[in-house]
């Protein structure tokens, strides 16, 4: 445990503190896009978390995977100082885990800030003096869930593809390319599923089997990454 | 005499069908600077990943400070300090929280580490500048940080991969000077990758030279100096001919003789004396005005192996 906070220490300091005001251009703007623009935009109807919101609310989040994730696993190793890491006593786990919650946990709450932004401003801005909240509320909280879960979705497998990636530029661009092909495929699957099994669902059944199709690949990505995350393949590679 | 704080026997390590290291059998003794010199691709950046445990060998087996590299590689790095072939400083971040990093990961508490970091960095100079980002240093200023970071949980043991190399001649000579006031002062073992032959003469107390993954030599510098590279002499005067470098030549004691601006230089085999050659000169009718004897330099006992090797 006394690791994985080391870890989670120094992945904060490193990516998210000492980068100085560069580090706020991205999630400025996608909080600026997720919770100003869009809700503005949207007015009421965005606190009824529509299909295109959810969208919009688990699919930013994403960039901020794409951006960190290839860094801390690639960029580590470009910079040679995964090796010195590599060299000390710190377990492979807690490497792993401690890029990962952070990543997670950074991308997650630039999506919860951005949520809690565009509550207050669509109240302030189209209330009709009644403070409204995202309803209805079991799907806000099945779209935390899926947020978060996406967000792990990105990390475990932008780890696989970092593992195996020369460089941070590259990692991040099959790492773009993959999300792409992620949504296409899920589109794809979805027209594949009968149509009177989709009928049948309620909207929020279909976003829970949604959910559980997105934890079983977590678990499957993660546990690869901690496969595959190991001291004596990284310093061969 | 202790026990060795690394024993190495036979060790082997392939990458396909390079065997990196090849058979290699070595042991070091405890609080000495250990040199382990070979030119680019001998093998020295492997064996510290297999004296880490980073690496698995092929065959043989080796012990650090007691621990089995195969089984106990864990143990190996709780009690070592590395500084491998890059100085691996987060660039992003300043000078002291790449140490504050190490300090945690090695679970120091929080009032030994500041206590630390002052300590390192007063006394490699770095310590007006240990809030800046590593970034803004210079290369001479990271590798020193990365010295101390190596020696910063006070490990008796630390490999250092070939610290100086790519610095110029004064850079190198002052970081130099900061590694042995260091590791005098710390009372460590230090594990010495180079191939900068004046700084294994300047700071080991034992040498091993290794090619090719093989080990061809092993002991203190003095000692290779006389067991492998003879001795020197330099005579002066006038009156040198050809027909008499011919005859020295031909004494069994000499290596190699030649002239050079009425400089005689003369290769001795070891332990070999220079004044029957003095008396042959001034009897063939040289006059002789001085006489220097001087031992081979670890250069040149680094060169004869290197060309034995090849040969």
């Amino acid at each position: 445990m006394s690791d994985l906070l080391t870890m989670m220490w120094k992945e904060s300091k490193d990516l998210l503190f000492q980068r100085g005001w560069k580090a706020w251009i991205l999630p400025v703007f996608l909080v600026g896009i997720l919770g100003v623009f869009l809700p503005l935009q949207a007015g009421l109807q965005w606190l009824e978390l529509s299909p295109i919101a959810i969208f919009a609310i688990l699919w930013i989040p994403f960039f901020v995977i794409i951006s960190f994730i290839g860094d801390a696993i690639a960029g580590e190793r470009e910079r040679h100082t995964l090796e010195t890491l590599l060299a000390s006593r710190i377990s492979d786990r807690a490497i792993l885990l401690g890029k990962v919650i952070v990543t997670v946990g950074y991308a997650w709450g630039m999506a919860l800030v951005s949520l809690v932004l565009g509550l207050v401003l669509v109240n302030l801005f189209h209330g009709h003096g009644n403070w409204t909240f995202y309803h209805p509320f079991d799907l806000f909280l099945e779209v935390l869930v899926l947020n978060l879960l996406c967000c792990t979705l990105g990390a475990s497998a932008g780890v696989l593809i970092s593992l195996q990636s020369a460089t941070v530029r590259q990692a991040q661009q099959i790492l773009g390319v993959g999300t792409l092909v992620l949504i296409f495929a899920g589109v794809l699957a979805l027209q594949a599923l009968p149509a009177d099994f989709i009928s049948s669902l309620s909207y929020s059944q279909a976003m829970f089997l949604f959910i559980a199709v997105v934890a079983v690949l977590d678990v499957i990505l993660l546990g690869l990454s901690l496969v595959s995350f190991k001291r004596s393949r990284l310093i061969m590679s | 005499m202790s026990e060795p704080i690394i024993r190495i026997e036979h060790l082997s390590r392939s990458f396909g069908t390079v065997k990196a290291i090849d058979d290699l059998s070595l042991e070091v003794p405890a609080g000495i600077v250990f040199g382990f010199l070979g030119p680019n691709g001998a093998g020295k950046s492997t064996t510290i990943h297999l004296l880490l445990g980073l690496l698995e060998p092929t065959q043989g087996q080796a012990s650090v400070l007691g621990f089995d590299t195969r089984t106990q590689a864990e143990a190996i790095r709780v009690h070592s300090g590395a500084l491998l072939e890059f100085a691996g400083l987060y660039d992003r971040m300043s000078a002291q929280d790449n140490l504050d990093l190490y300090g945690r990961i090695y679970r120091m508490p929080a009032s030994a580490r500041q206590a630390r970091i002052k300590e390192l960095l007063i006394h490699l100079g770095l310590w007006e500048r240990r809030r800046d980002l590593v970034s803004t240093w210079s290369r001479g200023m990271k590798q020193k940080l990365a010295v101390a970071r190596a020696l910063f949980h006070h490990p008796p043991l630390v490999f250092l991969d070939e610290p100086t190399a790519g610095f110029d001649p004064v850079a190198a000579a002052a970081l130099r000077d900061d590694l042995a006031s260091l590791v005098a002062r710390e009372g460590v073992t230090v594990f010495l990758n180079t191939h900068d032959l004046t700084e294994a003469e300047k700071l080991c107390a034992q040498v091993a030279v290794i090619r090719q993954g093989k080990l061809l030599a092993v002991g203190a510098p003095d000692e290779l100096r006389g067991r492998l590279g003879g001795s020197h002499a330099e005579i002066v005067g006038d009156g040198f001919t050809e027909q008499m470098l011919t005859t020295l030549r031909e004494q069994p004691e000499v290596i190699h003789a030649e002239l050079l601006n009425n400089h005689l230089l003369i290769e001795l085999r070891s332990e070999s004396k220079i004044s029957p050659l003095v008396s042959l000169l001034v009897h063939a009718g040289t006059s002789v005005e001085e006489v220097r004897r001087g031992k081979a330099s670890l250069e040149e006992v680094f060169l004869t192996l290197m060309e034995e090797e090849s040969k």
